[in-house]
């Protein structure tokens, strides 16, 4: 296994975290170098989103290490890691309902890549809700704006915790179709947890599907989607 | 290009923050209704000061309880800390008010970055408990001190200068009545624009969700003891214009129940909207010294019942109806 820190990349060496004594997460090892991208796979209740957390340093880390952008990030304060360049849209979008959309962008905004007009270009369903309070949005709008929101910190890394759960059609579609501008245009890092496991497959490169807190499958994503017997195996999706 | 894009990239971030919290014409009511009792209430002026010096003590409880939702029932503490230490210089031969009030606000200041420092590693009931913990052991260090404080009895002998060499502080209370009014102004546009500032954002972050601040890159501990310090700086000069205008301070400047009283008033007005101080204190206090005079035995009870209908009924406080009226309104025109 490669030095934590040796890479430019997110690295993780045998990770091993949980919430306070339980543990989720056994000994989970994987790495995604700059500008790659990441399907983070598996049902229900297996691990996905605490190990997203476990990189934000947000739940209690038993073992191992986390590197990222050539430092060690093991035992870093959350609210550090985002200024390394990583940026969280948690699953429950978290939006400030007392903050107008336009403050919940400047109130993260730390960088100069990205600005409130870029987030408005890229989502401009925002611009018009721009004046709105962040109770006074649709989930799709929240979405959004949760995205926007990590953007406005510069990240260099995305992470990304079901974002198209509970979404009509037509808003998932212009999710991916961002998440695809973002890697193209910005060559963002995307790591993207989700359910619906065929549509993360074609969009990222790699893939890690996760079982019980450990990895059952790391590797290329265009490899796991076309063996379809595997994927039915891992992911419990029909063929 | 849509014509919501074009906007969206002609607005800085810095523009928008402007143009929402540009200043509002119902905003400078408050600053027209302190003047005509200058006149008109004359013989009140003394009450009226006090409520000009509570409104600055509770704007600065806004700020840690309203925008960065941090409950202290210790807030007194800072207030008590300015009275003591403005009454002590004059007692001791420095009247000089302005002065006086600058050392107030250092010495509340610095107890509350040290105490904030301390105190902001824990949480809700914890949090509670140490902000009481701090009022009680102040208060019962001055009440030892007699030599220094007056202790029990007061502290006596205060004698102030004329206010910038030139206005006396004399027996009616004018003086001190637009001494306590100019600072509150200067205080307010402080205050204003920290909440409206991207620091002030932050904090109702803070309030709203910590582990989200986190996650976004916000030092959250170091911008809340820096809330917290600046409230106690506030509330520091709010304590030393009281004894200053007073010219007396008693042990009382520095209780829970005034940190209770505080808390109380600004709820009554309304939380976290920085004219809910401006609001809930006249509305107290008048109501308290009316009420004392109609009933002198059971005044107290009317106060209680008045607060139990405000939380039953008006969430909110006096600002939140003002809201809800506002709104009927506004939907029944067509």
């Amino acid at each position: 296994m490669a030095d934590p820190g040796a890479d430019a990349g997110l690295a993780l060496e045998a990770v091993t975290a949980g919430y306070g004594e339980t543990v989720v997460l056994d000994r989970i090892s994987l790495a995604l170098p700059p500008g790659q991208t990441l399907a983070l796979l598996g049902r229900n209740g297996v691990g996905k989103s605490t190990l997203l957390a476990t990189i934000m340093g947000h739940t209690t880390l038993h073992g191992g290490r986390i590197a990222f952008a050539g430092t060690d990030i093991t035992a870093l304060p959350t609210w550090r890691r985002p200024r390394l360049g990583i940026g969280y849209v948690p699953q429950e979008r978290e939006i400030f309902p007392s903050l107008s959309v336009e403050e919940n962008l400047t109130v993260a905004a730390r960088g100069t890549r990205w600005s409130v007009a870029r987030v408005y270009d890229l989502f401009p369903n925002l611009a018009r809700r721009r004046t709105n309070m962040g109770n006074q949005l649709s989930g799709g709008e929240q979405q959004m704006l949760s995205i926007g929101r990590a953007l406005m910190g510069d990240p260099t890394l995305l992470l990304l915790d079901e974002p198209l759960e509970g979404l009509a059609p037509v808003i998932v579609d212009a999710l991916m179709e961002s998440f695809a501008r973002l890697k193209r245009e910005d060559s963002l890092a995307i790591v993207l947890v989700e359910q619906h496991a065929r549509l993360a497959l074609a969009f990222a490169t790699d893939a890690v599907v996760l079982d019980r807190g450990r990895t059952v499958y790391q590797g290329d994503s265009a490899t796991l989607l076309a063996d379809a017997e595997r994927m039915g195996a891992l992911l419990g999706v029909a063929g | 290009m849509a014509p919501h894009a074009r906007d969206a990239a002609r607005t800085s971030p810095v523009d928008s923050l402007v143009t929402r919290h540009r200043l509002r014409p119902l905003e400078l009511l408050p600053w027209v209704l302190v003047i005509p009792p200058y006149w008109l209430f004359d013989t009140y002026l003394p009450l009226g000061s006090e409520i000009l010096i509570m409104v600055l003590f509770a704007l600065s409880l806004d700020l840690i309880l309203g925008y960065a939702g941090i409950v202290t029932l210790g807030h007194a503490a800072f207030f008590g800390l300015g009275a003591y230490t403005a009454g002590i210089l004059a007692a001791n031969g420095w009247g000089e008010p302005i002065s006086g009030l600058a050392a107030a606000a250092a010495v509340a200041g610095a107890t509350g970055y040290v105490t904030g420092r301390i105190i902001l590693r824990a949480h809700g009931l914890t949090l509670l408990m140490m902000t009481l913990v701090i009022v009680l052991a102040l208060n019962e260090a001055a009440n030892r001190m007699g030599w220094l404080t007056g202790g029990a009895d007061g502290l006596s002998g205060i004698e102030m200068w004329p206010l910038l060499g030139l206005f006396r502080f004399d027996l009616y209370g004018r003086t001190g009545y637009v001494y306590a009014a100019a600072v509150l102004f200067v205080a307010w546009i402080f205050v204003r624009r920290i909440v409206h500032s991207p620091f002030g954002r932050s904090l109702t972050g803070i309030r709203e969700n910590v582990t989200r601040m986190h996650a976004i890159g916000v030092p959250v501990r170091t911008r809340q003891v820096t809330i917290y310090a600046i409230a106690a700086v506030l509330a520091g000069i709010a304590g030393g214009l009281l004894a200053q205008t007073t010219q007396s301070v008693a042990l009382t400047v520095m209780t829970f129940e005034r940190s209770g009283a505080i808390l109380i008033m600004l709820v009554l007005g309304g939380v976290g909207r920085l004219y809910g101080a401006f609001v809930g204190v006249p509305a107290y206090m008048i109501a308290q010294d009316n009420l004392a005079r109609l009933d002198p035995v059971y005044w107290y009870f009317w106060v209680g019942l008045m607060l139990v209908v405000v939380v039953l009924f008006a969430r909110g406080g006096i600002l939140g109806i003002v809201d809800r009226a506002r709104d009927l309104v506004v939907r029944r025109r067509p």
